[in-house]
């Protein structure tokens, strides 16, 4: 985060000590509240308990596993949602007929919260892993869906007529100026269809709640009231939704760069 | 007025030379009039054009329909896969008469509500203490980003173990789902107000309150309201998550309910109206937001 003070620029040191500042005083005062018995331990362990229980949990216990399989599911319902979406919101953004036809339906389903889809899905899917990778799909086909038709749609009509005038096919349309007009917006689309993908993964873990993963651990934690396994859990789904979304930006970075020439 | 407009050259179809009949070639204006009276006398055809458009929009969903019905009368699918649609409706009038659907519509918004005026009116203080002082921006903004990396969902389990499966979870939940983009679109939409409106004001010897109310809130209203709008999205998600996981009524139990019994028809009920809900609330604040921006437009 950058820093922009009225009077002096701090220095690189203040900026990092005010970073810290907070996060370190809140950790403090739980270490305190939960060794002075201030806080009681079955609400809140303190940390050296919480780092023995991760240490136990990786080495002897399955944790990598439910960290893959959760991985696993979030990638597989991603991949579906890119594979179906960006052509789908192509074809929206491009042709009036498709948008006519499609566009209210999807915009409708759209209006649908996202969990709302979750007792139709488990009543068509199961609970079983199909169930929870149709959910993920599902939840990142909205945003590629439509970042990649505001992309198609935001090409400028003179490069079309340029390839008209060049008498470009439907293919060499698409292949030389649809696909790299809306690139930039379908990246930013699978970008955000992987962090909704993450979201829907917890959540389909949270209520399709069948094998190993996450979620069923948080569940674990919570039913047999083990708040260390449940605040390593949660810690570990923000680290991994932040490490997502690091990589995503780091590869939007890449994708674009040949923009920026 | 005819010097803004690039001088119409006359195209090669009108039979012209242009050497000679320049001066006769109608001016941009005239030639906007023509258009405009032409639209004038069709008037009809804009909106044959739209019924035409509306019908093609309906296709499609009267499509599906229409495969849904066979499928129900032919029996292609279970019905624990796709129930009757003429179950549905009679599921919904049902539901509708005994006043059912209302009480538990009734109960859903009146917890959104609760939640997203919490959520929302912390995520405005937060944001506009962010957005005016940098040093306290400084030091919260780190705690927030990483509290906030955590899917909303996330915080469900720690939250019923701290303060159980009542109402004060679904509200916590919910204000917490509005909080955090009306938080970061607050603080945005104040750090991008432009440093030359700020200066205006000094020049006015505007207070701080006066700066705030009248400068710096104003300029940021279209960013805020995206947070708000985010948030408002956002709250009606996780009502329906947090009403599903644990909740004795509500559109969210209706639909768990339903699944358990196995009855599609009543999770397709409540889907419709969560739907219909969302559709109108997201409506609405864009309504709100139009009006509340009119004075831009006029500027």
């Amino acid at each position: 985060m950058t820093v922009t003070a009225l009077a002096l620029p701090p220095t690189r040191a203040s900026t990092r000590w005010r970073a810290i500042a907070l996060p370190l005083g809140l950790l403090v005062a739980w270490e305190v509240a939960a060794h002075t018995g201030l806080v009681r331990a079955l609400f809140l362990p303190p940390l050296e308990a919480l780092a023995a229980r991760a240490w136990t949990e990786i080495v002897d216990g399955e944790l990598s596993l439910d960290i893959a399989m959760s991985l696993a599911r979030d990638l597989a319902g991603f991949a579906i949602a890119a594979v179906i979406g960006v052509p789908l919101g192509l074809a929206l953004g491009l042709s009036r007929l498709v948008e006519r036809v499609f566009g209210p339906t999807f915009s409708a389903y759209r209006q649908i919260a996202l969990f709302a889809w979750v007792p139709l899905i488990s009543m068509w899917f199961g609970t079983g892993e199909e169930a929870k990778i149709a959910f993920v799909a599902l939840a990142a086909l909205n945003p590629i869906v439509f970042n990649s038709a505001e992309g198609a749609r935001s090409i400028p009509a003179h490069y079309r007529e340029v390839a008209r005038v060049l008498t470009f096919g439907r293919w060499q349309l698409l292949r030389y100026v649809a696909l790299p007009g809306a690139f930039p917006s379908i990246v930013t689309g699978l970008h955000l269809g992987l962090i909704y993908a993450w979201l829907a993964t917890v959540g389909a873990e949270f209520f399709l709640n069948l094998g190993p993963g996450l979620g069923g651990r948080i569940n674990e934690g919570r039913e047999l009231f083990q708040m260390d396994l449940l605040l390593l859990c949660v810690l570990l789904l923000g680290l991994i939704g932040v490490l997502l979304n690091k990589l995503a930006g780091l590869a939007e970075a890449r994708l674009l760069a040949w923009q920026r020439r | 007025m005819s010097l803004t407009h690039p001088i119409p050259l006359p195209q090669a179809g009108e039979g012209t030379l242009p050497s000679r009949r320049t001066t006769r070639v109608p001016s941009a204006a005239k030639r906007e009039r023509d258009r405009v009276r032409v639209r004038e006398l069709t008037g009809s055809m804009p909106s044959l054009r739209r019924l035409q458009s509306v019908a093609v929009s309906l296709a499609f969903p009267a499509v599906l329909l229409l495969l849904w019905e066979l499928s129900a009368r032919y029996g292609w699918l279970p019905e624990q896969i796709l129930p009757d649609p003429r179950l549905v409706i009679q599921t919904i009038q049902e539901f509708v008469a005994s006043g059912e659907l209302l009480d538990d519509t009734r109960i859903s918004l009146a917890r959104v509500a609760q939640g997203f005026l919490f959520g929302g009116l912390a995520g405005l203080l937060l944001g506009i203490a962010m957005g005016l002082w940098p040093r306290f921006q400084a030091y919260v903004d780190p705690l927030f980003l990483a509290v906030s990396q955590v899917p909303t969902l996330g915080w469900m389990p720690l939250l019923i173990l701290l303060v159980g499966i009542d109402e004060e979870l679904k509200v916590t939940i919910i204000a917490w789902a509005a909080f955090v983009p009306v938080t970061l679109n607050t603080y945005r939409g104040i750090r991008g107000v432009p440093a030359r409106y700020r200066e205006v004001g000094q020049v006015l010897t505007f207070g701080p309150w006066s700066a705030l109310t009248k400068i710096v809130l104003p300029a940021a209203v279209p960013t805020i309201f995206v947070g708000i709008r985010e948030g408002l999205a956002n709250s009606w998600q996780t009502l329906v998550a947090a009403e599903l996981f644990a909740s004795s009524e509500g559109l969210g139990y209706l639909m768990a309910w339903g699944r358990q019994l196995f009855q599609l028809d009543l999770v397709i009920t409540a889907m419709i109206v969560v739907g219909a809900i969302g559709l109108l609330l997201n409506g609405g604040l864009g309504a709100i937001e139009r009006r509340l921006q009119r004075w831009q437009v006029a500027s």
